[in-house]
């Protein structure tokens, strides 16, 4: 992660006080606020980078980490934690290594670890292991239900539950299951992207399903009562007299799972498709012209 | 009248934490219009996200209603003005390629 400086940001000097800041986060707010800038993405970005420095600079404590310890102030209290743990370890050895004296190390690193560190005091930092990323393509089908799913990863079995209604593109992280911790830290986490493949006639938006029904022209004009596919089975459906071409009708809680919603779904949106009779006989000629002869003026 | 489209104000009170003088304040300036129905105070469902918008802007950056009233109209101008532009450029692109 880069350094930000949130000093620089707000513009303000290092030793401003409370209400310097206050004030220049106001200033920046109201510049950069997205209601005052309609359509200016770096707008909204110059917005958040001002939100973010005002949140860490105007609180104390956050400001003291943020001073001590940069970057990775939100570290700061594990690395306080580390080098309480460190300076004790370095008083109980202090005379075997005090020929080494401090002048071998940075000021960063004596910040971490005290005037007492050594060399062999590098070694106990825990770190977190690394986060490892994979990619697993599903069918649409997958996630319609929820359900246990394993993988293989580094020889090991991962096994994990796969919530329904997974959007494509959705990014799950699995807690733990990512590179081994250095010195004892945590182990890193496991992220995995879904790439879900559809195909199937429906298509998702968001938790709704839509999908195009072709209906011939007699029970679009009469009406009648079809059969249609839904994602899980066959429905009957009214279709009423004088039904236009591209006209859509709703099947509630017919569509997709909500995802970590369990129970609830979307809704199912059929267009329906009047097809028109081809290769007429000519009976059906005579019948189709005598029937617009009625409708002629 | 039906009241499908329009939000009880009691609700909208909860929802952004903010006092019902608010919504008369904003009633007042001309902002909003508030609708009584058999006591109850409603506001329109289309005026709901001006209505964000004002709240942020009263709570973000502590702006009073008169210049929230302000913003607005000004606003509005800046709409119109870059609808203006927008018009204009396409103009401008339709001649030139006319000319070359």
């Amino acid at each position: 992660m880069a350094f930000i400086d949130y000093y620089q940001i707000l513009g303000v000097d290092k030793k401003a006080t409370e209400d310097e800041i206050k004030k220049a986060y106001r200033k920046l707010a109201r510049k950069y606020h997205p209601d005052l800038n309609p359509n200016d993405n770096e707008a909204v970005k110059k917005f958040k980078e001002v939100n973010e420095a005002n949140e860490v600079l105007s609180n104390v404590e956050n400001r003291k980490k943020y001073d001590k310890y940069g970057k990775d102030w939100k570290h700061a209290d594990e690395l306080d934690k580390q080098k309480q743990q460190q300076q004790q370890y370095g008083r109980g050895q202090q005379g075997n290594y005090s020929n080494y004296g401090d002048s071998d190390y940075s000021d960063f690193f004596q910040s971490m670890f005290g005037g007492g560190a050594s060399r062999a005091n590098r070694g106990q930092m825990k770190y977190k292991g690394q986060d490892l990323s994979a990619e697993l393509k599903l069918n649409i089908r997958d996630v319609y239900t929820t359900h246990k799913h394993t993988i293989v990863i580094n020889g090991k079995n991962v096994r994990f539950t796969i919530p329904a209604g997974l959007k494509n593109e959705q990014v799950l992280r699995i807690i733990g299951h990512g590179g081994e911790g250095v010195n004892g830290g945590p182990n890193g986490d496991l992220l995995i992207t879904f790439i879900i493949e559809n195909d199937t006639k429906f298509k998702l938006d968001n938790q709704h399903l839509h999908t195009t029904v072709d209906l011939d022209l007699y029970k679009a004009m009469l009406g009648d009562t079809i059969t249609v596919d839904t994602f899980d089975g066959k429905v009957t459906l009214k279709v009423k007299p004088e039904t236009q071409n591209g006209t859509k009708v709703k099947l509630k809680g017919k569509g997709f799972p909500v995802y970590k919603k369990e129970g609830e779904f979307g809704d199912l949106y059929i267009t329906y498709n009047v097809v028109l009779p081809t290769h007429l006989t000519e009976k059906e000629k005579a019948l189709f012209t005598e029937l617009s002869k009625l409708r002629m003026p | 009248m039906k009241t499908a489209a329009l939000i009880p104000l009691h609700e909208l009170c909860s929802h952004y934490e903010v006092e019902m003088s608010f919504f008369n304040d904003l009633n007042d300036i001309g902002l909003i219009e508030i609708k009584t129905i058999k006591k109850t105070v409603y506001i329109h469902q289309d005026k709901i996200s001006d209505i964000e918008r004002i709240v942020r802007l009263h709570h973000e950056l502590e702006i009073n209603m008169a210049g929230i009233d302000a913003i607005f109209h000004l606003l509005q101008r800046l709409e119109t003005k870059e609808a203006e532009l927008s018009s204009l450029k396409n103009k401008l692109h339709f001649y030139e390629h006319k000319i070359n």
